[in-house]
């Protein structure tokens, strides 16, 4: 693996066994270089969803390798893809999926708890920063059920940033804001990538958000069909 | 990873349904003081009847057994057959050999905690043409009051009296209703024998049981003696008490060997008691079990409710990179913590009720109602309410383990 890449894949496939067998992914091989604003497109049904289950880790059954930061990450034990998870990938979904019980502050903190780096002052302090970068200081202890949509959103965003991970990963981030969001949330992604060097790898069908990525990763029908999508 | 962030996660989660928590919470109070009252119950009936047994009969009794005529010829010859036509009871006399001796051996036994020698005789109280009869105990006064505490029952006089008057007796309280007798008057005695021996009443005693209270007396050993025309060597009896009454069929072997005579333990005597408290154990502790069982399902079904209900934080959990481990680890702390409350709740409300029911006054020969509270009971109680939880939490914990985070996303 090269100095500056943090993802790769080897030749990936993946089945469905419901309601019959069928492939969905074939022979999906690509890289990741840190600091890169990759999105992942096609139509509905195209497996890009599927396929970035497979690179968060979450998702264990398939054939080919998956390696982030110079480890193969295939065939490890569910423990150590936790370890995995908690402190090289960020996620954003689609659904915001905040826990609604917790104030926004403990959203954005238990995940730095249960890697249990710093010391819980510490972590406090890092969580307001993140908050404050997402321009959501001000909201920090509210309940997270509390918020609109859009500012959950953030929420997830500064929870997926508060390990300083190697990768943000965010499945359809903007799919469900309206455009004033999407728009908030797309400026947060390219500030990420340009002022931290944050990797970033997002699956979308908003064709404006992926023109403005670096790179843009075309599939169709589980294969990729174009490495590096030129918008006209 | 910091002390205690699954353990926040579930305080969090218990203190978001408070109303749930409190409802599973309860189902275990019930549970365990249901079992901490109706243990106290079995203990304070089997305490009771113990003290009832022990009142007036020792932990083991030494004594001569009857035997039953042999044939005189010997059996060399196998191909004979022997018969003794209509075999009877030896009229051998009932004593034991060298009764001192036999007592000094069983008193150096580390387990013994009382012996006495003891003579039984049968006889009537007589006073001017009323009579009754009656069984009079033969003892060193000492020895007895040891062994039957005789001395709190006394009423009028002292029990130690006997020791100075040599033909004293203490008498039942029935007995000196009955024959209008007073302390300190003269009551005649004849015994089975014939042997009629004019005694002083030196105290009179009433015990918890009515019925020995028409029969009994206590006189000394030698009185006894004399009443059966008998000389200061005669024993029939020795009666002992040891440290741990539940145990006397493992000392039973010993004694019998140290005596060389039959030894009775009181469990024999008495089977059909003994055969009612295991009885009443074994209901009082399906009951308590059944309860305990009611509120170890309570709180499964709260925790799989809660679990099924956060299927989202759990895969979002799991997706921010905790563990099926940490999973458990959260889930069944819910399961502990609302435990421990229950847990503590009941053992607090049982201590209140059987305090309450043990100030209840039942009268007759009961008193008090016979409820006991033991140290060991509340710390079984505890153990098992802590134990019940957590295994009633451990299993919706592991399936919540199990889910996995793709499929509710993609939902």
């Amino acid at each position: 693996m090269e100095e500056n890449l943090v993802l790769k894949t080897n030749n990936i496939g993946k089945y469905f066994y419901d309601p019959i067998k069928f492939k969905v992914l074939e022979g999906i091989s690509f890289d990741v270089k840190q600091g890169e604003f990759l999105t992942l497109v096609g139509k509905s049904g195209c497996g890009k969803s599927t396929l970035l289950y497979l690179l968060s880790t979450m998702d264990t059954d398939y054939e080919g390798e998956l390696i982030i930061d110079n480890e193969t990450l295939t065939g490890k034990k569910p423990d150590r893809l936790a370890e995995v998870r908690n402190e090289k990938i960020g996620f954003v979904f689609q659904f915001h999926y905040l826990l609604p019980e917790f104030s926004c502050l403990k959203n954005v903190m238990i995940p730095a708890m249960k890697l249990g780096k710093y010391m819980r002052e510490e972590i406090e302090h890092r969580a307001y920063e993140k908050l404050d970068i997402l321009g959501l200081k001000d909201l920090a202890l509210k309940p997270a059920s509390k918020l609109s949509g859009g500012q959950q959103q953030r929420v997830a965003i500064a929870r997926a940033l508060i390990n300083d991970p190697k990768i943000i990963m965010g499945d359809e981030p903007t799919g469900n804001l309206d455009s004033k969001n999407t728009s908030i949330v797309f400026d947060i992604f390219k500030e990420l990538t340009r002022g931290h060097n944050q990797t970033i790898i997002a699956v979308t069908h908003d064709n404006d958000f992926a023109k403005a990525s670096d790179r843009t990763i075309e599939l169709l029908d589980g294969k990729i069909v174009n490495l590096n999508k030129q918008w006209d | 990873m910091i002390k205690g962030v699954n353990t926040e996660i579930a305080l969090t989660h218990i203190l978001s349904r408070k109303k749930q928590t409190l409802v599973a919470s309860l189902g275990v109070t019930v549970g365990i003081t249901a079992f901490v009252f109706l243990n106290s119950l079995i203990l304070g009936f089997n305490r009771f009847f113990d003290d009832q047994i022990f009142r007036s009969m020792p932990h083991m009794r030494v004594y001569k057994d009857d035997e039953i005529s042999k044939s005189l010829l010997s059996k060399k010859d196998t191909s004979a057959l022997n018969v003794v036509v209509n075999p009877k009871m030896l009229n051998k006399t009932k004593n034991l050999l060298n009764p001192q001796q036999i007592l000094n051996e069983i008193k150096k036994q580390p387990e013994v905690v009382t012996a006495a020698q003891w003579v039984t005789v049968n006889l009537f109280y007589t006073s001017g043409k009323s009579q009754m009869n009656g069984v009079a105990s033969g003892a060193n006064i000492k020895e007895a009051d040891a062994m039957f505490d005789i001395a709190t029952t006394m009423v009028e006089g002292k029990a130690g009296n006997l020791e100075s008057v040599s033909n004293g007796i203490l008498i039942g309280v029935g007995i000196a209703e009955k024959l209008n007798i007073r302390l300190n008057d003269n009551l005649t005695v004849i015994s089975s024998l014939g042997a009629s021996k004019v005694m002083k009443v030196v105290g009179i005693f009433s015990t918890s049981n009515s019925i020995s209270d028409k029969i009994k007396s206590y006189m000394n050993l030698s009185s006894a003696q004399q009443l059966l025309r008998e000389g200061p060597n005669y024993v029939t009896d020795i009666y002992i008490n040891i440290k741990e009454p539940d145990k006397v069929v493992e000392y039973k072997p010993l004694f019998e060997k140290i005596s060389g005579y039959r030894v009775e333990e009181w469990k024999e005597a008495n089977e059909t008691f003994v055969a009612a408290a295991k009885t009443r154990s074994v209901m009082m502790r399906s009951i308590s079990g059944a309860i305990l069982l009611v509120a170890a399902f309570g709180i499964y079904n709260i925790l799989n409710m809660t679990i099924m209900q956060k299927l989202n934080d759990i895969a979002i959990l799991k997706a921010t990179g905790f563990s099926g481990k940490d999973v458990v680890k959260i889930f069944v702390s819910e399961a502990v913590i609302m435990g421990f409350f229950g847990t503590c709740g009941g053992l607090g409300l049982a201590t209140i009720l059987v305090n309450l029911v043990s100030h209840v006054y039942v009268g007759g020969d009961i008193g008090f109602f016979p409820i006991r509270f033991e140290p060991s009971i509340i710390a079984i109680g505890g153990f098992i309410g802590m134990f019940v939880t957590t295994a009633a939490g451990f299993i919706p914990a592991r399936n919540a383990a199990k889910v996995d985070p793709v499929e509710i996303f993609r939902k």
